[in-house]
């Protein structure tokens, strides 16, 4: 192929760290104009990282950037795409109320002579980037009324409004649908075509292997190595990523599954589900695979009462009952671990203590007075169950890492001994060491007989862990899969809603 | 949703009409040219100062300030005019828009770069603001004998009929309007707003943004000082006292979000214009001032719950059937 020609991009010798995490050493990345590089790494593997310094958003700590052989220094995202570079990111992060014209040229606009924005211009050149790529919606429309693929496009026709030579597109193809990806990838194509250089983040091989011509592996915040994606197969790049095989990452134990616990009938809102129905027993861990945005957080927490439903019914135990909000969740045995702890999961300002304990004060209570040695002792032996490491009990959760705070939250979910268990993306963003404990943990809990539901997006998570998938796909369940009858290629096929 | 929106807007400004029109109903002598002119050139000061206060509600910010700004800067220039009556009324204009500038600027600057909430800040600069005032007049009131009778013309002045205090809001507004609606740094504050990481990711320098909406606020807080003080003749510790929540209240009123991110030039004038229209309109028909009050209460919190409800759809658009129903729509 082209690889003769010296890189358009060359990275190396780049570091970052954060307080308690070493996100990137030593990296190295070279692009081609021309080419797709496929960036390859598991979560936290510092992929993001790498693509935060790229976009100017982090300083690294050491280390060099080369765009046709300049050094170059990125102090703020403007730096960045002045030099030609420009991300697409995983959640589309952009302004709702405004309109597609100012979504791509925020930062940017067209302006007349006197400074003043130059409507005209903005519109007519958002139009013809959009027409580039084919979108069917015009310029004008808000964004908020266009679904995820388009408000991709929108994110596309932004990074070439910046003329950009080189395209990140971090996860591009998360929330498409199998339709949209064809069309994404013919707009790959077209850009490639145009001397483009492309990084593209997938954690679908099949993808990587279609679209790609190159690769790059990152593992630990490490640089492992690169090549031509033609000279490899799936099973080498998994073990370049992981650094052992799949089977000891996951310690899915053999359980007695007990009776059934949790019966869930037609459960539907007006807009995220629609008619999900299943059942879960003592000991079974039931995985939930759908792409981002296919309703499964939705579902979850409108089965914790946090969402109102329209209409269906639970049953506990048999028993019919009625769950309105978290208290009554949590007092009907069901415990959540959100998918966001920044946001959902944790009291950043709070202890260890404080934070385990909050769900289930009312345990460490008598007469509304808090017994603080009781709360110690649910704290200690929840904490040192699943490994919290921390200075003291009393360490304030915001000083913890990724990987440890996650521990504080499913241990105080926990607390409340709950006899039906919901993680939502229980390892999303922490370091492999912690995701194993979270891993072996997980395993622990259903031989203690715990219902367990695990959504992931993580496909040999799901494979790995679950004795069934629950595949969904836009709200709706498509297929419940047996751990025997999962294949990747079943589930993701199912989650892209192309298997019927 | 522009739709939406745009019917908010109409169904503000029909509510506005009706009153305007019952009360014209009960007594005749509301409609006529004068006494709306009035009611108008009354409104000037919420207009320019509901403006101001927008662009810092959009960024996610609030400024509790501008009313003590308003009482400080217009006694400096009372003072100012008692010390020098010569002085031409130009000088007083803009030493007035400086000096409230100076103390936005103020604001501004803890709220962007030292990174303390805009409700705090604020907070502190209204009870410094009215601690100066008390400093620099030693506890006096200055009133009409003691300025220069050019420096109480101004606001009383009729330029082609129509009273100066109309022209300096239709000025204000205009530039406003241009900021809003047709600078880089306009949209950028919607972005600041409607999402601040986002907004970092384009580029956008959010501290300067900050810093400028405060300063421009205290511009115009300053500039409506002169006017308030030589209309009314008074400069004491207590103008305008909470005069700001009036403010915020038009604002809200005009369906600006004080989530950030929204908010319109002709929402905010229709929102001020309804205070405007009660606290004039209400007195005609001999209804008491505490009537006034409870009736602006009722509908802030009325247009609060109206524009949560056009804000937030039921749920996130994940079924098929929602997102093609939205589509529709």
């Amino acid at each position: 192929m082209m690889t003769d020609q010296p890189p358009i991009l060359s990275v190396s010798g780049l570091s970052k760290s954060f307080p308690g995490v070493r996100a990137l050493h030593d990296a190295k990345l070279n692009l081609r104009s021309g080419e797709v590089t496929a960036l390859l790494g598991e979560n936290g593997a510092g992929k993001s990282t790498l693509v935060k310094i790229l976009t100017g958003i982090y300083k690294p700590d050491a280390g060099e950037i080369l765009i046709d052989g300049k050094l170059q220094v990125f102090s703020k995202p403007t730096d960045s795409w002045k030099a030609g570079i420009a991300a697409i990111h995983q959640e589309t992060v952009m302004f709702d109320e405004l309109s597609v014209a100012e979504n791509i040229f925020m930062g940017h606009m067209p302006r007349k002579k006197s400074r003043l924005v130059d409507w005209p211009s903005l519109h007519s050149k958002s139009q013809e980037l959009l027409k580039r790529i084919d979108a069917e919606f015009s310029s004008d429309t808000i964004l908020k009324t266009l679904g995820v693929a388009q408000k991709h496009m929108v994110e596309i026709a932004r990074a070439l409004s910046h003329n950009a030579r080189i395209i990140i597109m971090d996860e591009p193809t998360a929330a498409l649908s199998g339709r949209e990806i064809d069309d994404l990838f013919d707009i790959i194509k077209q850009l490639k075509a145009q001397g483009c250089a492309i990084i593209f983040i997938s954690h679908k091989f099949d993808e990587i292997f279609k679209i790609a011509d190159r690769w790059t592996c990152l593992r630990d915040g490490e640089y492992v190595g690169e090549g031509e994606i033609k000279n490899v197969t799936q099973a080498d790049l998994v073990k370049l990523m992981v650094g052992r095989s799949i089977d000891q990452i996951f310690p899915k134990r053999d359980v007695k599954i007990g009776d059934t616990i949790l019966e869930v009938n037609d459960f539907s809102n007006a807009t995220e589900f629609d008619g999900a129905s299943f059942d879960l027993r003592q000991g079974e861990i039931l995985g939930f695979y759908g792409l981002v945005g296919a309703g499964r957080s939705e579902l979850m927490q409108a089965l914790f009462g946090l969402t109102p439903t329209d209409r269906g019914t639970i049953k506990i135990s048999g028993q019919p009952i009625q769950i309105s909000s978290a208290a009554e969740a949590i007092a009907a045995g069901i415990a959540y671990v959100p998918e966001d702890r920044q946001v959902q999961g944790t009291f950043q300002p709070f202890g260890i203590r404080e934070n385990i304990t909050l769900p289930s004060i009312k345990d460490h209570a008598k007469n509304a007075v808090i017994n603080y040695g009781q709360e110690l002792a649910t704290t200690r032996k929840f904490g040192a169950k699943l490994v919290v490491k921390a200075a003291s009990w009393e360490q304030r959760l915001g000083e913890l890492s990724g990987g440890n705070q996650q521990k504080v939250v499913i241990a105080k979910w926990l607390a409340t001994r709950p006899r039906i268990l919901i993680l939502d993306e229980p390892t999303k963003g922490i370091d492999i060491g912690s995701k194993a404990a979270v891993h072996e943990f997980i395993g622990e809990l259903a031989a203690e007989g715990l219902a367990i539901i695990l959504i992931s997006s993580e496909l040999p998570e799901v494979i790995g862990m679950s004795d069934s998938i629950q595949v969904m796909h836009e709200g709706k369940f498509v297929k419940r899969f047996s751990r025997a009858e999962a294949t990747p290629e079943k589930i993701v096929s199912a989650a892209s809603g192309s298997a019927h | 949703m522009s739709k939406i929106l745009a019917n908010r807007e109409f169904l503000l400004a029909a509510i506005v009409a009706t009153l305007v029109l019952a009360v014209g109903i009960r007594a005749p002598v509301f409609l006529t040219a004068e006494s709306l002119v009035n009611v108008l050139t009354d409104t000037s000061f919420l207009f320019m100062l509901t403006l101001a206060q927008m662009a810092i509600i959009i960024t996610r910010g609030i400024d509790l300030s501008v009313a003590a700004n308003l009482a400080l800067t217009g006694m400096v220039v009372a003072l100012i005019s008692r010390a020098m009556p010569g002085i031409p009324i130009f000088a007083i204009i803009i030493l007035a828009i400086i000096v409230g500038a100076v103390l936005g600027a103020v604001n501004g600057a803890f709220v962007a770069w030292v990174g303390i909430p805009p409700i705090v800040v604020t907070l502190g600069t209204l009870a410094i603001f009215r601690g100066l005032i008390f400093l620099l007049a030693g506890g006096q009131w200055l009133t009409s004998k003691d300025m220069s009778k050019e420096f109480l013309d101004f606001p009383h002045a009729l330029w082609l009929g129509i009273p100066s205090l109309i022209w300096v809001a239709t000025l204000v507004t205009a530039l406003y309007w241009l900021l809003y609606r047709q600078t880089q740094f306009g949209r950028g504050l919607y972005a600041i707003g409607g999402n601040p990481v986002a907004a970092r990711y384009c580029g956008i320098n959010i501290p300067y943004e900050q810093f400028v909406v405060y300063t421009l606020a205290g511009a115009v807080s300053g500039l409506c000082g002169y006017l308030w003080v030589a209309r009314y003749g008074i400069a004491f510790v207590d103008n305008a006292q909470g005069y700001e929540l009036t403010i915020i209240a038009a604002c809200v009123i005009g369906g600006v979000s004080i989530a950030g991110g929204i908010g319109s030039v002709s929402g905010a004038l229709l929102g001020a214009l309804f205070l405007g229209v009660i606290v004039n309109a209400l007195p005609v028909i001999n209804v008491s001032p505490f009537w006034q009050t409870l009736i602006s209460g009722i509908v802030i919190l009325a247009a609060v719950i109206v524009n949560a409800r056009s804000e937030r759809p039921i749920g996130k658009l994940i079924l098929a059937s929602a997102r093609k129903k939205v589509k529709a729509t």
